[in-house]
């Protein structure tokens, strides 16, 4: 989650002040991340320092609280950010997958059975989320916030789903010996 | 504890004989209670659209026994079971199963007619089952004049008008987008809330969400079942936690 370039978009609507930022990122989140005060004003110092923001000094109404601006070089990096997909390109070194494989060479382990807890686990997940959305009919940010994490749990428990498969039609024998080097093919996106 | 509503005890189902005989489902027992929606999830081939037919009075177990409301289907004749499914149970299916030539409402008001129900008062259930789902002014549409979201907000009517009690659901979502499936599975927990039980099949994580309780099965065997979930109020950061 990119704090950063979030405050940068609520400043393209117009000068907003530090606590505004707080509670407005929180609103349009759907209240799921919250931000400490602390941490929008170190963000904040950091993009002035990189002439993404400008900030006028409060007026004597206004008390001691600065007014930020987005500056022409922010509102570019907000154009290019929303435009640059998120790094997907490599296979993340995915826990759950790393605990399959390693299931997969220990004698002894009933691998469908730790498949099994963790789909327990995922759509247990999936239900709270569900649940969520239920609550929030009208709540666009959180029906957002909610449909994504479900696609994303959904998709772990099809990979669940299709191990399961694999396993029935190929044989595991445990592996003591470790793999030859260099006999894995080229992932793409990975380098070595 | 709420007594169940719909309950199967060591259900055994077997077909064919010999060498040939498949043992579709092995010593199941589940229960589902009035107002729960339970999902049986499971794989192509595990036995959840058999245990969906048997629970629903469609086809008999070849061991053990089903009751609904306490009274054990087994001991009924052919012609009550026929009568207990009409009344009681709705059916929802994956391509809806809808009459192509009968209207919207004549699809909801024909099982109560069958049921001897006056032909006036079925079609006045039959609308006011369509208002209920906001689909009023579709009521002299056929099928095939109505979208596939509308079809099975139809066939989501004709399952729960009258006196039924117990839903069943198999795929109810098949081949509808995102949007309109939610609003398929909104329908069935508004039911549930309302008192119905019902029983969801699926392969799709996203739909057995919507259950109070998940029943997962392989190779016609209950394999495991999901506890009642927390509440969503979990998900949530308590107050003055930080985020990154």
């Amino acid at each position: 989650m990119s704090v950063r370039h979030a405050l940068l978009a609520l400043l393209s609507e117009g000068p907003k002040y530090g606590l505004q930022l707080r509670q407005e990122f929180e609103v349009r989140t759907g209240e799921v991340w919250p931000l400490n005060t602390g941490q929008v004003y170190t963000t904040m110092q950091r993009l002035e320092r990189d002439g993404l923001v400008a900030s006028d000094p409060g007026d004597a109404l206004d008390g001691p609280q600065k007014r930020y601006r987005i500056t022409p070089p922010g509102s570019d990096e907000l154009a290019a950010w929303l435009r640059t997909p998120p790094g997907v390109d490599a296979p993340p070194r995915d826990e759950l997958v790393i605990k399959v494989l390693v299931a997969l060479r220990l004698p002894g382990v009933d691998v469908r059975e730790i498949l099994q807890a963790h789909r327990r686990h995922l759509v247990g997940q999936m239900r709270q989320y569900t649940r969520l959305k239920e609550d929030a009919a009208d709540d666009l940010s959180l029906l957002l916030v909610a449909d994504a994490q479900l696609f994303r749990l959904e998709s772990l428990v099809r990979w669940l789903d299709s191990a399961e498969g694999r396993l029935r039609h190929h044989r595991v024998d445990a592996a003591p010996q470790a793999p030859a080097p260099a006999a894995a093919p080229e992932l793409p996106g990975v380098s070595r | 504890m709420t007594a169940a509503l719909l309950e199967l005890c060591s259900v055994s189902k077997t077909y064919g004989a010999g060498p040939a005989c498949v043992r579709a489902l092995h010593d199941v027992d589940l229960q589902v209670c009035a107002g729960e929606l339970v999902a049986v999830m499971g794989p192509s081939g595990s036995g959840k659209s058999t245990l969906l037919t048997i629970a629903g009075s469609l086809e008999e177990p070849t061991e053990g026994q089903v009751f609904f409301e306490g009274t054990p289907l087994s001991g009924l004749s052919p012609n009550a079971r026929a009568r207990l499914r009409r009344r009681h149970i709705g059916y929802v299916f994956q391509d809806f199963n809808l009459l192509a030539g009968l209207t919207a409402v004549e699809n909801i008001s024909m099982p109560l007619e069958l049921d001897g129900m006056r032909a006036r008062q079925a079609r006045a259930e039959g609308l006011r089952a369509l208002e209920e789902l906001g689909m009023a002014d579709r009521a002299s549409a056929f099928p095939d004049e109505l979208s596939g979201g509308m079809r099975q907000r139809v066939a989501i009517a004709r399952a729960l008008v009258g006196e039924r009690r117990l839903l069943l659901a198999d795929e109810p979502t098949g081949a509808l987008d995102t949007d309109t499936s939610e609003g398929v599975m909104r329908l069935i927990r508004s039911a549930c809330r309302q008192g119905a039980g019902a029983v969801l099949v699926t392969h799709e994580a996203q739909l057995a969400s919507w259950a109070d309780r998940v029943v997962f099965v392989r190779d016609g065997r209950i394999v495991d079942t999901s506890a009642a979930p927390d509440g969503p109020e979990i998900l949530l950061p308590s107050p003055g936690e930080s985020g990154r």
